[in-house]
């Protein structure tokens, strides 16, 4: 199973070397470092030429405020031609929390980076309509960082 | 030589009774509750109106879906940050008299959800009148709640319920509530932007009877 998606991350690689910065093997799933300038191109190779046209998941991830890179975003792709899946994940500074949007190549794409770009505060560069989805409007922070406190900041925690 | 002979004949033709009594009385038998289950809490509602706990016998089973309808609102479940604005519409839409039962450990102080996305009580958007304590509560303890309330409103005073205008509570802007759908984040500002050029108003705006009570 995994020899088949480390084929399809060989082909990336042919097409640019550039595309794939380190590949990952664990419990049977394959994860492709992306650099985020090349993520909506490897997308689009992926969904065409390779058959993974479904975006399974899209989530952000914080691995804490004193880690640098600080922050994941994961692409959880599957094929329902192969039906193989692939996660790529792209990694991010705190200074510079910004991804190129997928919302041109998957529509589902919307919702998620919405719901990342709230309980994150991911900025998902080109996004048709990044606003906060889960989380009420006027929140502030984003709840889901690891130094976000767990009864938030006032007045919301209201305590 | 049923009842209605025997109350005649001992009964004047006229009795005097304080008004208050009457319609209280009247106002006691008949509540009508709003649905309001947010959790499991409310399953335990739905029980105690169903066959086995009948609701019905303390007149209170006419649970109904409009607010416009509703005399008491059961808060049965936890209230999140996003849910408390429409909570308080709910609310201001219920025409006097009305009254609030908290159901329950989450509705009454957050329970073991202490945290971000949850009121910490529901008496920080409404006025309560009774708690009820519980994870979830018994519907027997939800039948207790109800004959309580109906002791306080035999307690309740007409004048304390005149239906006064009072534009405040009916504009009353609670955060969440802000409907953002003009443009884009990006177009415009971002989220904190917004949230920093906005005044946070407090949770907590006493209602009508509420400020009667307090003044």
């Amino acid at each position: 199973m995994t020899e088949k998606l480390h084929e399809f991350v060989q082909k990336l690689k042919d097409e640019n070397v550039a595309w794939i910065a380190e590949v990952k093997e664990a419990f049977g799933e394959v994860t492709a470092f992306v650099p985020r300038e090349s993520i909506v191109d490897v997308c689009w190779v992926l969904k065409t030429k390779h058959g993974f046209d479904m975006l399974a998941d899209l989530c952000g991830a914080d691995r804490g405020p004193e880690e640098n890179p600080r922050f994941e975003v994961n692409y959880h792709l599957f094929s329902t031609e192969h039906y193989s899946r692939l996660r790529l994940k792209i990694l991010l500074s705190e200074d510079e929390p910004n991804v190129p949007t997928v919302t041109t190549i998957w529509k589902t794409a919307d919702w998620h980076e919405r719901e990342t770009y709230d309980l994150f505060g991911v900025i998902f560069d080109g996004h048709p309509d990044l606003r906060r989805i889960l989380l009420p409007s006027d929140f502030d922070g984003h709840a889901l960082r690891k130094d976000y406190p767990l009864r938030g900041y006032e007045p919301y925690s209201m305590n | 030589m049923g009842l209605e002979n025997t109350l005649f004949e001992s009964l004047p033709d006229v009795v005097t009774v304080k008004l208050d009594a009457v319609v209280n009385w009247a106002r006691k038998s008949s509540l009508w509750p709003a649905t309001f289950g947010l959790a499991c809490c409310a399953i335990e509602m739905m029980n105690t109106v169903s066959a086995r706990n009948d609701l019905s016998r303390f007149g209170a089973e006419t649970f109904r879906a409009s607010p416009r309808q509703a005399d008491v609102m059961i808060v049965s479940g936890r209230v999140s940050r996003k849910m408390a604005p429409v909570l308080r519409r709910i609310y201001d839409q219920m025409p006097e008299p009305k009254w609030v039962i908290s159901m329950g450990a989450c509705a009454t102080s957050g329970g073991v959800f202490d945290n971000y996305a949850i009121v910490q009580g529901v008496d920080k958007i409404v006025p309560v009148d009774i708690y009820v304590p519980g994870c979830p509560p018994r519907p027997e303890m939800l039948v207790h709640a109800i004959m309580m309330l109906q002791d306080k409103i035999m307690n309740e005073s007409m004048k304390d319920r005149r239906d006064t205008f009072e534009p405040e509570s009916r504009v009353s802007i609670v955060p969440g509530t802000l409907p953002v759908t003009e443009g884009t984040a990006l177009e415009k500002e971002t989220e904190i932007e917004v949230a920093q050029n906005q005044v946070s108003r407090p949770y907590s705006i006493p209602s009508r009877h509420e400020k009667r009570r307090s003044s």
